[in-house]
């Protein structure tokens, strides 16, 4: 972990908050993290009591992000933080907030694992594998990513966004077929929408963390940005 | 107001757009150039090649730590410096264009051009009135009613005319530290400058004293330029709009205010005001 970004503050005290409030960020991404991967495997191995311990678990990751909110709030208001120490702040009201999304999609996924359990088989497995495979690493390696407070894996890590969103398209076209063959298959692809739509949005939230870390280190805010404009302002030096 | 009403706001995006970064896209003119400016006082050299601009009718800001010269360039604006003995300049500062350090300035003239107002307040022992009156006085106006007239809007321009209009002719010592801080600003203002230089104007005064001179800060600028030096960054950054830091004599950066403390590009200058060592 590289600590020298937030330390060497004359005030050893505000060195202490801001680690402590990177290191809470830090445990909370570890959190969701854990609850996609106990998600996904409640869907692929069909277990139920899994699944609800998943959406059980869901209100930790809501009172951890209350309370980093709240201790951003406070440093906010009374060290009045400038530049490099503003950014981060500003960039871990974000992230958290991403984090609690990607929470909120591994309840998603628990909950279509319940409903899909009686019926794996609706579940287009390759497609799916694949891109719980992309989603996982993008989640892992954007919260690598903000533990360095390094942006040289940004575009690696968004670049697989594009992949994600196109085996996501191919899946719907896949759905879309089998709904056609047999009216009754309608409400089980529609579960299996839900749960490809989760992991889809889990890529996006991951891509988000990315852009809120490149404005923390960069002071550059690229949101809305193409791969290649990304990409463009993360290697021009300041 | 109905519901909807509350709700009905409209947005114009242009504006919005335009905002963005207003200070850096709005045409403003040159007021004060420096040029390789270096400063000794006897063998020891406190400025070293500042080149600067500074915007008319706007507030720059003058940050850094002890020593590092932010007030001795101050000073050099309406030659200060030139009080001390051992001073030695060598270089320009253009005022509207003029040399300041021409041989043929009026320092007199000059300093009636470029106001100024230090750290701790410094009335003269006389009324109210009569502090405000001075430099009037002194260029030989004695009209009762011009004088009257004058002193009554410097003291509304320095907010203190509601407060000390009935206690006009009350001894100036007997107010307090931020109206006295004010009172100098008024007296400064009375003889209508270009341009106010403040050395620390709020370091001596309490919160709410120190919000009433930054609020009246904002409202000279619409007249004159401003330049403050304060030890007070989270001041600095209320009340300008380009800041320039100063480090053992060196201009490091100058920019606008909003971009400097959200995004230095001196690494020097992120050290200073996220509060690290080096």
């Amino acid at each position: 972990m590289d600590n020298s970004k937030i330390s060497h503050h004359i005030s050893g005290q505000f060195n202490k908050e801001l680690e402590d409030v990177r290191n809470k960020v830090l445990a909370m991404g570890g959190l969701v993290e854990q609850q996609l991967e106990l998600a996904i495997n409640a869907l692929t191995t069909n277990d139920l009591e899994l699944a609800e311990q998943v959406i059980g678990q869901d209100s930790q990751i809501d009172e951890l992000e209350i309370a980093i909110n709240l201790e951003c709030t406070q440093i906010l208001a009374l060290r009045q933080p400038t530049a490099f120490d503003l950014r981060l702040l500003l960039a871990i009201i974000k992230i958290i907030h991403e984090l609690e999304r990607v929470g909120d999609k591994a309840v998603r996924i628990a909950e279509s694992a319940i409903k899909i359990s009686g019926d794996v088989n609706s579940l287009p497995r390759h497609e799916v594998d694949h891109m719980i495979v992309l989603v996982k690493s993008m989640l892992d390696h954007a919260l690598d990513a903000f533990a360095r407070m390094s942006v040289e894996e940004v575009p690696n890590i968004t670049g697989r966004d594009e992949k994600v969103d196109r085996e996501y398209d191919n899946i719907v076209r896949l759905l879309i077929t089998h709904m056609m063959e047999d009216p009754r298959n309608i409400t089980r692809s529609l579960d299996v929408l839900t749960t490809v739509r989760a992991l889809e949005r889990v890529g996006d939230h991951a891509r988000y963390i990315c852009e809120h870390l490149v404005y923390m280190i960069k002071g550059e805010n690229v949101r809305h940005l193409s791969q290649e404009q990304l990409v463009e302002k993360i290697n021009t030096p300041r | 107001m109905t519901a909807q009403n509350v709700r009905s706001h409209s947005i114009d995006m242009s504006s919005v757009l335009r905002d963005k970064d207003a200070t850096q896209q709005q045409p403003s003119e040159t007021c004060i150039k420096v040029e390789n400016l270096n400063l000794f006082y006897g063998e020891k050299q406190a400025l070293h090649g500042i080149n600067m601009e500074m915007q008319k009718k706007k507030v720059t800001a003058y940050i850094g730590p002890s020593g590092c010269g932010k007030s001795t360039l101050l000073r050099c604006i309406n030659r200060m410096n030139d009080l001390v003995d051992s001073a030695r300049i060598e270089g320009k500062i253009l005022v509207d264009g003029d040399n300041i350090y021409d041989k043929s300035v009026n320092v007199a003239a000059l300093r009636r051009r470029v106001g100024m107002v230090f750290q701790k307040p410094n009335p003269f022992p006389k009324s109210i009135f009569e502090n405000v009156a001075y430099g009037l006085r002194i260029q030989g106006i004695n009209d009762k009613r011009i004088l009257e007239e004058t002193v009554e809007k410097a003291l509304r321009g320095a907010a203190l005319w509601d407060e000390m209009k009935d206690r006009l002719n009350d001894n100036a010592l007997g107010m307090s530290g931020g109206q006295q801080q004010r009172l100098v600003i008024a007296r400064a203002i009375a003889i209508e400058p270009e341009v106010l230089l403040l050395d620390e104007p709020a370091s001596a005064l309490d919160p709410i004293s120190t919000l009433k001179v930054e609020e009246l800060i904002n409202e000279l600028k619409e007249k004159y330029t401003i330049v403050i030096v304060t030890h007070n960054m989270q001041q600095a950054a209320r009340v300008s709009d380009y800041t320039a830091f100063m480090y053992m004599g060196e201009l490091i950066e100058i920019g606008t205010t909003s971009e400097l403390f959200t995004n230095p590009s001196k690494k020097q200058t992120e050290d200073y005001i996220t509060g690290r060592y080096g």
